[in-house]
């Protein structure tokens, strides 16, 4: 029981950490435009094919330096060309414009690449594990993608709360016309946070791609639960954002390990569930099959009782 | 032109083909269709398949000669997307078309609405019947509860596979524990009920400690399924997955260090073998048909030369396309003539020696091939063919004969009288 419990923890917490990655950008620029950006994921994908792509000429390190700067660049042309054109028209129009963008993201990767995984690997020197516990390896990658997003979470975290551009960012987060009006080129602002936050989900495609795998389905489902993490944590707050990753990380882990189902809680107070009982598909439904239920229960139950999220400033 | 002029070019023209009746052999048009994925997620599988059916056909069937005429073929190309409404709409363009026989790969949903909508067919147009040559939706009620006259399964199906997975098990003694892991829909739960059927048949000392389903094609990380089956302490993995999901799979098992071994069916082919790299070597074993490596006979291995010259940059991986289209010109022979319902029939009980050697029966009862499995290892070296140009393949390691594979079926054909 323990190993399981200890291993769950530092997978969940590798998992919600990737999603953190994701979501951090995501939640700035979803704040900040008020849109959301649906093509988020999209450019998790683009970076990890990027990523695959610079390696094979000039190795992993400068895949997943180079191809994060790439996506970040296109993010922001993405933004200064295409989504500022359409802003003026309101933001269902932005919405549907993003949603253009990720469509557009998954064939162009599909026709250059192909349909099929590809062969991107993780560099020799992080193959293998670090240490096994209780018999089970953990692996030095993961251990990597653990460093990777502390770092950010901590560099985004100094940025924002102690530095100028992080106090005006956060201004323009909850307040852009006053912000506009104070003489700060707001449009720029949007511009460099899109193309940051875009760099930053290629930074998470770039370093999961070798163990999440590189397909054109890899980025499928992630912009739902980013969607979820930027809710539950509160629009703009980053630290909202990153419990919120974690404890969706945890929970999805956790539900996997855990075999039961509400017949077996029901077994406990003594109702023993057979195949003729009513609706027994529902009882008989097992925690891993649930399992990616959970976050968008969260969802919905925070929306009800803390619409702003957890630690969210803002209503709207 | 001038009427004297045309009438000498009537009785010139009458005078030749009256002058020489017996050499020339007159040309049979035969359209022969190919339904499957062309485009979405799995186009590169139909695509592929559809390459290697196409290679077959104009190489056993174009100008083969059949009850004194040589047939041309034409080879249609439709894009069903591996849905059964689209597949609908392009098997009525087919019959349009002219199509009498219609080849199918993917997707055992689109392979029961091809047998309802032919079954139809076929019974309001008796003169104009259609025969289905499914070579891949391996639904064993295809050849069972919803089997049909007009449909012939070219390929082992479920139970015919996992059968000879358990029994591959079973040689080794020092199996005692399996998990069964498979993506959460109509495939997934019917591989995992006949792998507890068939492990509580030939090994029942072997306990079942893990019956897993997870979401299809919605799984980013199989870690906590790995140590699921880590902790399990079992000695072996089965599953049926395919696509990213068994390379994940097999990817998160390499790494948590178990000592189990995955068995699967779908673990190997373009796409799939490269990327599962390092992690399958010693780790994967696939249970399927055909011979890849040793290629068996050297006429395989020279027509397999051929497709690969024939097509740079692509790979052979679906035998039964190849047997599938000569068992069909045998048929055409035997029948002496291209007409669905006699050649159904001459197709019924044919037996048949494939390219690569193996003895197949096509069962007529159920219109389900009866044929030897291979199980292969997934290996880096001695391979003369590997996937993708990376290397890694398959090997045989061992063959499951036919007898070992016949299955009992509950098919009750109706037969046009």
């Amino acid at each position: 029981m323990l190993e399981t419990v200890i291993f769950s923890l530092l997978n969940g917490l590798v998992y919600g950490l990737l999603l953190f990655l994701l979501a951090s950008g995501l939640t700035l620029i979803f704040s900040m435009m008020g849109v959301l950006n649906l093509a988020h994921a999209g450019f998790y994908m683009l970076a990890a094919y990027f990523a695959y792509t610079i390696s094979l000429y000039m190795g992993f390190w400068f895949g997943i330096l180079l191809a994060p700067l790439l996506v970040g660049v296109i993010g922001g042309l993405v933004e200064r060309y295409g989504l500022r054109q359409v802003h003026q028209f309101g933001h269902v129009p932005e919405l549907i414009f993003t949603f253009g963008v990720a469509f557009l993201l998954e064939e162009v990767v599909q026709f250059i690449w192909g349909r099929d995984q590809l062969a991107y690997n993780k560099p020799e020197i992080l193959e293998g594990a670090l240490f096994t516990l209780f018999g089970a390896d953990f692996p030095i990658y993961k251990m990597f993608m653990l460093i990777v997003s502390v770092l950010i979470f901590i560099t985004l975290f100094l940025v924002l709360k102690h530095t100028r551009i992080g106090l005006i960012i956060r201004a323009a987060v909850g307040h852009p016309q006053v912000v506009g009006m104070l003489g700060h080129n707001v449009p720029l602002i949007f511009m460099v946070t899109f193309g940051v936050g875009t760099a930053l989900a290629g930074l998470a495609g770039a370093i999961a791609g070798p163990v999440l795998g590189t397909y054109p389905g890899m980025a499928s489902g992630l912009g739902g639960i980013m969607f979820v993490v930027v809710i539950f944590g509160g629009l703009g707050s980053l630290g909202g954002a990153f419990i919120a990753s974690i404890m969706i990380g945890l929970i999805q882990t956790f539900a996997i390990a855990i075999d039961g189902s509400l017949a077996d809680v029901l077994a406990l107070i003594g109702i023993i569930v057979t195949e003729e009982t009513f609706m027994y598909d529902i009882w008989s439904t097992t925690m891993p099959q649930v399992a990616p239920l959970i976050p968008y229960l969260m969802m919905v139950v925070m929306l009800i009782f803390r619409p702003t999220g957890l630690m969210g400033a803002r209503e709207s | 032109m001038n009427k004297f002029k045309l009438m000498l070019l009537g009785a010139s023209s009458l005078m030749l083909s009256a002058a020489l009746p017996a050499a020339t052999v007159q040309a049979e048009n035969l359209t022969i269709a190919f339904i499957d994925a062309l485009s979405g997620p799995f186009a590169a599988t139909g695509l592929g398949s559809g390459r290697e059916l196409k290679h077959a056909v104009e190489k056993f069937l174009n100008g083969k000669e059949v009850a004194g005429e040589k047939l041309e073929v034409e080879f249609l190309e439709l894009d069903g997307k591996i849905n059964p409404k689209e597949s609908l709409v392009q098997l009525q363009n087919a019959i349009s078309q002219g199509a009498k026989y219609i080849f199918h790969n993917s997707g055992s949903s689109v392979g029961h609405a091809l047998v309802g909508a032919i079954n139809k067919h076929n019974k309001r147009n008796p003169d104009n019947r259609v025969l289905y040559l499914n070579y891949g939706a391996i639904d064993p009620a295809l050849t069972g509860s919803k089997c049909s006259f007009w449909h012939f399964m070219i390929d082992a199906n479920v139970d015919m596979k996992v059968s000879a997975l358990v029994d591959e098990i079973a040689k080794d003694k020092s199996v005692k524990k399996a998990f069964i892991i498979g993506q959460d829909y109509s495939f997934g739960k019917a591989f995992s009920a006949a792998a507890k059927k068939y492990l509580a048949d030939k090994r029942p000392d072997i306990e079942i400690v893990g019956d897993q389903l997870h979401p299809i094609g919605k799984v980013k990380d199989f870690t906590p399924y790995a140590q699921k089956i880590l902790r399990s302490k079992a000695d072996v993995v089965m599953t049926g997955n395919w696509g990213a999901d068994m390379i994940n799979l097999a990817k998160s098992v390499k790494e948590i260090g178990t000592e189990a071994n995955i068995y699967g069916i779908y673990a190997y082919g373009p796409g799939v073998s490269a990327v599962v790299g390092e992690s399958g070597i010693g780790k994967l074993s696939i249970v399927t048909q055909g011979h890849i490596n040793p290629p068996n006979t050297p006429e395989w291995a020279a027509y397999t030369d051929e497709f690969l010259a024939k097509h740079p940059g692509n790979d052979m991986s679906n035998e039964r396309t190849v047997y599938g289209v000569q068992m069909l010109g045998e048929a055409f022979v035997k029948a002496g003539s291209t007409d669905p319902l006699k050649v159904a029939f001459a197709l019924e009980d044919l037996e048949f020696t494939t390219i690569s050697g193996d003895k197949v029966v096509m069962r007529g009862k159920d219109h389900q091939m009866q044929m030897p499995l291979q199980v292969m290892a997934h290996a880096k070296d001695g391979l003369k063919y590997d996937f993708d140009q990376s290397g890694f393949g398959v090997i045989t390691t061992s063959s499951i004969p036919l007898e070992n594979n016949t299955l009992e079926t509950s098919c009750e054909m109706q037969r046009p009288s």
